[in-house]
């Protein structure tokens, strides 16, 4: 079954001349399971694609369907609790609550419903030690390196068990072994979770490690040539 | 975890800004507390003489407000005096025959009575039998005539509607402090408090005046704890009054002080009370008289100690006394007593509650504008803390945002953290304040004669609103703080909900 379905997606943004058009028409399937990774230049759309694919921007028209659910449809805090259920993020600054530590930067997407459960944080503990960081729970953000950030943010963005997780830039500011471990451990948890993974990147090496490539450029997508 | 951990935290990030919030916030709250105990400390003092135990002065013709300054709170000066012959009309028969029995005119009654008794027994011998009983009868009647004139053969004419009299006789001083001079009634009928349900009680041993005992004769004297505490005052020791003034000149009398009073909050902290029989017997204490050797001059060479000696109610006068009448008839009498040209009554909560509106109730209704101000401020403080670190926390909630948090859930966190900073200050703020009354509460103590300590609460507020008008309003202002917090806490959690999430993800 696609989890997801894309058709003929664009997004505007107004301006004091003709509206800027930045996705002029994305067509895209994506089943679980499925990894795709979506690469081109800088201001081709890539980010405001994930944005749309995120739910956080919505779209100017086309269709959206996500296990078979319009989430644009929904009201703001309907549409909040989708994006809860439904969609992993992993971000490229990682953006953890600097005040938290790891598990508990973990455990935010559980909270939308109140205070996590017991078996929200036997998961998220499970998770951490996938990541390969069960010694390092109780530190803080500050107090780990950039790799460990990221591995951070790849356990909270499968916390709530999603069928799509979206990745931006996931290794843009690790050094190349980093990027390879964390490429890895995306492909081992995507196939252990039977989620859906996309990933915005600069990274050849990254792109070549996932099944399908895409490039986006000038707001469409297309194969990609390399 | 939980939302208040998030919020906790949040506080703690920011520590620096956060504490700086804080000690805002519990400057403002322990200005509040300073500012209620104010509050409290001038509405104790007013409940303190609010029940005075008497209802009327009567004093001399002048300002009734004049009156009561100088006769309640021993303030400004004293208008005139009275004739003590004024003050027995409040007293009984008996009283008054004891009182005018030193008088000059009891005196020349007695020796009149004995040369018409001469008198009489000479035409008795003179005459026949017949005659002789006809001239006892005639003086018998002229002497029933007689009687009723004589002010000692009479009850005093307003005795009958009181309760009681006390004399107040002013005019000296301890140091800054009024010597009052009265009888012991002033404290064995007079009570104290806001029902007037305290007795008057003194420090250790101590105890209050007599008229006379063979140990210190008249003079004896008792202090209120303000004087007492200022002036290094302790049973035992001696006063010697100044005339006039603080810088007047000292009398010679000496009073033995055989109590000290414990505080009331009550201008009597403030004064000094002697006998009244010592304070005539002080030197210019005595109205001289026209023609006073034509009645004995001998009197002024009796010895100030000697009990047999009583001054005569001609030489006597008090400056006002207090007046306990029955409810029924005081405005009656009140006017009455205004309506002749000796004396004049006032009912001194009247004047008291004019005193009030016209200083007291705008000091405090300053006061509590400048509470509703300071909070007001301290509210602004924690919301432009909160306002200005949402700069910094954007992608924060973006975060919280993209990773499903509800509208309610954003506004919970910054809401929480509104409220725990209000509430943190608050309680700080709390404390302080309350340490800041106790450290003034021996400097409180020694102006007002109001006690207060740590554990003091401001009065209600006597505001017409339910709850409110009833508890402290000290317990009023945590909830109070953390309500606004709430209020004004809406804006920057409005603010923080309405982010960008893609663009502040994006920076």
């Amino acid at each position: 079954m696609a989890n997801l379905v894309i058709k003929d997606l664009k997004k505007e943004y107004p301006t004091r001349g003709e509206p800027l058009e930045i996705l002029k028409g994305i067509d895209l399937e994506l089943s679980s399971g499925d990894n795709l990774a979506i690469i081109g230049p800088s201001g081709s759309g890539k980010s405001t694609l994930l944005n749309v694919l995120g739910t956080l921007d919505h779209p100017t028209s086309g269709s959206y369907t996500l296990n078979d659910t319009d989430p644009f449809s929904l009201d703001e805090d309907e549409l909040a609790a989708f994006r809860n259920a439904n969609i992993g993020f992993i971000f490229q600054e990682h953006h953890l609550l600097p005040q938290l530590s790891v598990l508990e930067n973990v455990l935010i997407p559980t909270m939308a419903n109140g205070k996590p459960a017991a078996a929200d944080v036997a998961r998220a503990e499970e998770l951490i030690q996938r990541v390969g960081l069960a010694d390092r729970s109780h530190h803080r953000p500050a107090e780990l390196s950039g790799g460990e950030r990221e591995r951070v943010a790849v356990a909270r963005s499968l916390i709530c068990s999603p069928s799509l997780v979206l990745a931006d830039e996931p290794t843009g500011n690790l050094d190349h072994r980093n990027a390879q471990q964390i490429g890895e451990l995306l492909l081992e948890i995507q196939d252990a979770e039977s989620m859906a993974l996309i990933v915005v990147t600069h990274s050849r090496d990254l792109a070549d490690m996932l099944g399908r490539k895409l490039e986006i450029n000038d707001g469409r997508l297309s194969s990609a040539t390399v | 975890m939980s939302l208040l951990t998030i919020a906790f935290r949040s506080i703690k990030q920011r520590l620096f800004s956060s504490t700086l919030t804080m000690i805002s916030m519990a400057l403002g709250v322990t200005l509040v507390v300073g500012v209620l105990a104010i509050f409290g400390i001038v509405q104790q003092s007013f409940n303190a003489n609010a029940t005075l135990g008497y209802n009327m002065v009567i004093g001399a013709k002048g300002g009734k407000l004049q009156l009561v300054l100088n006769s309640v709170y021993y303030l400004s000066e004293p208008i005139e005096n009275i004739p003590y012959e004024y003050f027995l009309e409040y007293k009984s028969q008996e009283v008054r025959e004891q009182e005018y029995s030193g008088s000059y005119s009891y005196k020349a009654v007695q020796h009149q009575q004995v040369a018409r008794a001469t008198l009489v027994a000479a035409g008795v011998g003179l005459h026949s039998p017949v005659t002789a009983i006809a001239a006892i009868a005639a003086d018998a009647s002229v002497q029933e005539q007689i009687d009723t004139l004589y002010p000692w053969k009479r009850v005093g004419k307003y005795a009958a509607f009181t309760d009681f009299a006390i004399p107040l006789c002013l005019g000296d001083y301890v140091g800054p402090y009024r010597v009052v001079g009265t009888t012991p009634d002033m404290f064995d009928l007079l009570r104290h408090g806001s029902e007037a349900q305290y007795e008057y009680k003194m420090r250790g041993n101590g105890r209050n005046f007599e008229q006379f005992n063979q140990e210190n004769g008249f003079f004896e004297a008792i202090v209120g704890s303000v004087v007492a505490n200022d002036r290094g005052l302790t049973v035992g020791d001696t006063i010697t009054p100044s005339h006039g003034s603080e810088e007047g000149d000292q009398h010679t009398t000496k009073f033995q002080v055989v109590g000290v009073m414990e505080a009331t909050g009550t201008p009597n902290d403030r004064a000094v009370f002697i006998n009244m029989e010592g304070f005539y017997r002080m030197s210019d204490h005595a109205k001289p008289l026209e023609n006073e050797d034509a009645f004995g001059a001998d009197q002024q060479a009796h010895k100030i100690t000697d009990a047999s000696y009583i001054l005569p109610v001609e030489k006597r006068e008090v400056t006002a006394m207090l007046v306990r009448m029955d409810p029924l008839y005081s405005v009656g009498i009140e006017n009455q007593v205004n309506e002749g040209n000796l004396a004049q009554a006032v009912f001194p909560i009247i004047e008291i509650r004019k005193l009030l509106d016209l200083f007291v109730r705008p000091v405090q209704t300053l006061l509590m504008v400048l509470t509703v101000l300071i909070c007001f401020v301290s509210g602004v403080s924690i919301l432009v803390s909160i306002y200005n670190s949402m700069n910094e926390r954007r992608s924060e909630i973006a975060v919280l945002r993209a990773l499903g948090a509800r509208r309610g859930t954003v506004y919970a966190v910054v809401l929480l953290e509104s409220m725990l900073l209000s509430f943190m200050g608050g309680i700080l703020g709390f404390f302080s304040g309350h340490a800041l009354i106790a450290m003034c509460s021996g400097v409180i103590e020694a102006k007002t004669g109001v006690q207060v300590g740590f554990f003091d609460f401001a009065p209600p507020i006597p505001l017409p609103i339910p709850i409110v008008g009833s508890i402290s309003a000290e317990f009023l202002l945590i909830p109070g703080m953390i309500l606004l917090a709430v209020f004004v806490g809406f804006i920057p959690a409005t603010s923080a909900y309405k982010t960008d999430v893609s663009k502040s993800l994006g920076k």
